[in-house]
This record gives C-alpha cells, sequence and structure tokens, in this order.
C-alpha cells in the first residue's frame, strides 16, 4: 500500500485560488522533482534520471504530477521500468496517481548527460561520451577504412592514454561501445555519442 | 545517495502495487502521452497504412536478425546485432502503434504485429528471406540500413510531428547500424579470396529485392510533405553503396530484380514464400494464448 504523506499533494481544487494553496503546489512540485531527478536508470544505477539528461519536465496537471522523459533509443526496454518506479516513488512520498509521459521530439542525444552525470560515468569505469558528431543531419559519410572512427580519439580512463581503439560498436547495453587501450591493453566501456 | 540505490535488483523485491516479475517485463504503451492526432490536412488512413509500412520492415527484419542470435561468431557481434534487433524492434513499436493511432479503429501494436495474417503485411520482401550465411547477412543490413538512413532522413522533415520525431531518434541508430554493416562488407570483400568470393555471392542473392525499396508507392503519393517518395532515395543509397563496395573491391551485382506480382510487391501485401514462416513463429505464442497478458 502506498503512505500518503500530508501536504505533499501539488492541487486541491479551489483551494488553488489562495495563496497558501499556491505556495503549497510549488513546494509539492518542487519535492516531486527532487525525488523524480534522483530515480535510478535501471541500466546504469549509478546514473539518475537527472544525470543522464532523460527527464524533461515536471508538471501539475489537475491535480496529478506529471512527470516528462524522453529515451535515449527507441528500443530502449529501461523507459518502462523507470515509469513504473517515477510512479512507485512518488507514491510513497504522497504523489498519487502519477501521470508519466514520453517525449520523442526533440530526440535525446549524449551531450544531454550533466557534468554531474560524466563525473559518475568516470568513477563507474565508463568513459563518458564526446561531443555528438555534426553535419548533415549527424550522419557522417560511411566510414571506408576499417577501424576507423569518425570521433575524436578516446582517452583510455585508467592510463588516460589516446591510443585506444574500437573493439565493437555496440556494448552489453544499447548505450555503450566496447574499447580498448593500446597502452595499458585495458578494455572498457564507452557510453555513446548519438 | 545510499549504497542500497546502486543496486539494480534492489528495486524487484521492493513493496509496490505492480508485479515486478522480472525486469523488463512490463510493456506499456510506447506512445503514452504523446500527442497523436492526425495533423490537419493529411489523409489519416494513408499515414496508418504508411507507419505500418515503415514499422513492418522493422518488425520482421528485427525478427530475423533475433534469429541470428547465439549464432555469431563472436561475442562483440552477438551483442551488436541485438542491439541492432532491439533498436528496429523499437522503431516497429512506435511506428504500429503510430498506425494504430492514425487508423482510428483501436489497434494497438500487439493487434497488429500479432494478428494480421500474411497478405495483411506491408514489409518490403528483402527483409523475408533467412540470411544463408554471415556474408548473406552483412550484405541484407548495409542495403536495409543505408535504404533506412536515407528514408528517415527525410522524413526527419514529416509534416506529420510524430513521424518526424521516431525517425530522428532512428537517425542516430540507423547510422551506427549502416557503419557496422560497412565495415563486415569491407572486412569480407577485401579480406581473403575465399571471404570475397562468398561476400560477392551473398550480393548477388541479395541484389533482386533492392528494386523494391525505390519503386513508387500509392501510398506516399497520397501523403504530400509527410512521406518520402521512393524513388528520390536512390541515388543518396547508391551513393553509399558504391563507395562500399569500391572500398570492398567488390561488384555491383547485375542480374534482373525479383519482379513484383500482377503489379503488387511487400507494400503492397504480395510478400515471398519465408514470410509465412517468420510469421508463424512470432505469432505463435500471441495467438496460443491471445488473452495472455505480459
Amino acid at each position: 500500500m502506498v503512505t500518503r504523506r500530508a501536504g505533499a499533494g501539488v492541487a486541491d481544487g479551489p483551494e488553488m485560488v489562495t495563496r497558501e494553496a499556491g505556495d503549497r503546489v510549488a513546494a509539492g512540485l518542487e519535492l516531486a522533482r527532487e525525488i523524480a531527478a534522483a530515480v535510478p536508470d535501471p541500466e546504469m544505477p549509478m546514473m539518475t534520471l537527472a544525470d543522464l539528461g532523460i527527464l524533461r519536465h515536471v508538471t501539475a496537471q489537475d491535480g496529478h504530477v506529471v512527470v516528462t522523459i524522453t529515451p535515449t533509443y527507441s528500443g530502449c526496454p529501461a523507459l518502462t521500468e523507470m515509469a513504473r518506479d517515477l510512479r512507485y516513488r512518488l507514491g510513497q512520498a504522497g504523489f498519487a496517481d502519477v501521470i508519466v509521459r514520453t517525449e520523442l521530439a526533440p530526440a535525446w542525444s549524449s551531450d544531454q548527460i550533466t557534468p554531474e552525470g560524466r563525473e559518475k560515468l568516470r568513477s563507474a569505469g565508463l568513459a563518458p561520451p564526446g561531443p555528438r558528431p555534426r553535419g548533415r543531419d549527424a550522419r557522417g559519410p560511411v566510414p571506408l577504412t576499417l577501424a576507423t572512427a569518425r570521433r575524436e580519439p578516446v582517452a583510455c580512463l585508467r592510463c588516460g592514454s589516446r591510443d585506444t581503439e574500437q573493439t565493437a560498436p555496440f556494448g552489453p547495453t544499447a548505450c555503450t561501445a566496447l574499447f580498448r587501450c593500446g597502452t595499458c591493453r585495458e578494455p572498457f566501456e564507452y557510453v555513446k555519442d548519438i | 545517495m545510499t549504497d542500497d540505490d546502486f543496486d539494480a535488483y534492489r528495486s524487484l523485491s521492493e513493496e509496490t502495487d505492480d508485479h515486478r516479475w522480472a525486469f523488463g517485463t512490463g510493456f506499456s504503451d510506447p506512445l503514452e502521452g504523446i500527442d497523436t492526432a492526425v495533423p490537419a490536412g493529411v489523409d489519416g488512413a494513408a499515414l496508418a497504412s504508411y507507419c505500418l509500412g515503415l514499422g513492418d520492415d522493422a518488425l520482421i527484419y528485427s525478427h530475423r536478425l533475433q534469429q541470428w542470435v547465439t549464432r555469431m561468431p563472436e561475442l562483440e557481434e552477438e551483442t551488436a546485432l541485438a542491439n541492432i534487433a532491439l533498436d528496429l524492434l523499437g522503431q516497429a513499436r512506435l511506428l504500429l502503434s503510430r498506425a494504430g493511432r492514425a487508423e482510428g479503429a483501436g489497434r494497438d501494436e500487439d493487434q497488429l504485429a500479432f494478428f494480421r495474417t500474411e497478405g495483411e503485411f506491408r514489409n518490403v520482401r528483402l527483409v523475408e528471406p533467412a540470411d544463408a550465411d554471415f556474408a548473406e547477412l552483412a550484405g541484407r543490413l548495409l542495403i536495409f540500413s543505408a535504404w533506412r538512413l536515407a528514408l528517415f532522413g527525410r522524413l526527419t522533415g514529416s509534416a506529420d510531428p510524430l513521424l518526424a520525431a521516431i525517425a530522428g531518434q532512428g537517425v542516430k541508430e540507423l547510422t551506427y547500424h549502416r557503419d557496422y554493416a560497412a565495415q563486415w562488407v569491407i572486412r569480407l570483400g577485401d579480406g581473403t579470396e575465399l571471404s570475397h568470393a562468398r561476400m560477392q555471392a551473398a550480393l548477388g542473392v541479395i541484389w533482386p529485392l533492392t528494386d523494391e525499396l525505390f519503386r513508387a508507392d500509392a501510398v506516399a503519393a497520397r501523403l504530400p510533405g509527410v512521406a518520402a517518395d521512393p524513388a528520390t532515395l536512390r541515388a543518396e543509397v547508391d551513393e553509399v553503396l558504391d563507395a562500399v563496395l569500391a572500398a570492398a573491391t567488390l561488384d555491383r551485382p547485375g542480374g534482373a530484380p525479383l519482379a513484383p506480382v500482377a503489379g503488387r510487391a511487400g507494400r503492397e501485401g504480395v510478400h515471398t514464400e519465408a514470410l509465412g514462416y517468420v510469421l508463424a513463429e512470432l505469432q505463435s505464442v500471441a495467438r496460443a494464448h491471445p488473452d495472455a497478458t505480459w
């Protein structure tokens, strides 16, 4: 059962017009935003939705909290889990019947990962993404030389060497690629720049 | 943040109103909370058919790629292929849901994926046959993703904002798919005598199915500003394929295209024999247990 905490509701019908209620709505939304921002990503649990840049808005509508998130990839299996987690955690704090919406445009880009998020990736042994490739629709020419990446060299997390190579463009999750350091020879994961 | 927050499995045991049997078992509407109204002046029925075709391409091809999983030569290729199949499945879910909403008859993604017959599918025939070997896999993936990337590139400017958004996300994914396939075609084509011969032979098998990708499409013609005219994609796709083939020391195959049947091909519901087998596997569980939820 969901426990309800007094005073955490975002609106109370006609009372909304009073200043006191208005403040309560604002305070409630602020709390809801904090809770939503702290929800961990199911696939990279050291990252929060805010760190990843996939939490778009937290607003109120007809007395309910509306959380808008965006998928990182079309087939991201974590999205359902995130929505469930958002409803559960906000429900625990007394926000009943939270509405979770998906926003597709503009599409998520790895550029939206926050500086804190990049630091967390680094401490977890994942190389944070470089800037998203630009150009014609962000599509480049097809690479015609083997093992030639379109991006700037990725620095090894362990020894800092830039002599690294991509061993596979896809890793254990949709958002990572596999790399290997030519200097210390250690393999590592790189969060793809998209 | 406490240490507990780092445990991905902790949430499974949390007391909630939902059942959490395992990670990722819940499927919700992928278009939840998104405005799915058909824009003014757009033919809703045509938009539904168009999205159905693009969704079916991704659904059937994703299934074919999934059949390769556990059969790939290395773990890295295994994860690559599973990721590509997952991206395409995600695109299929969005597009089939969009088709269902535009149609307005209450059919959701599951109804469209699992309860249509062969003749009701609108995918191009390129995605139907099973790959006979790894060279066919690489060649078909290159052709499919180069074509779909060019197509989605156009659709990012579609007058249907939802289709434009789906395409915008897809472009990023398809770029990775195309580049992955190109690397393998080059590696095999410019590899040993045997790998070259097999890659060339594979292209010869697939090539007759490429002409259909650029065929005039009556549905697209009813959607000016929304859909892309397939014929206009040919130059862009050819440029990519020719560049890859040249680097791979492969010849562009000749040979006659697989002709439509009485003027009808995949987009009109006429398919190769292979589609029936794909659907038999893809739909068997849903048809055996039509009221099941997952």
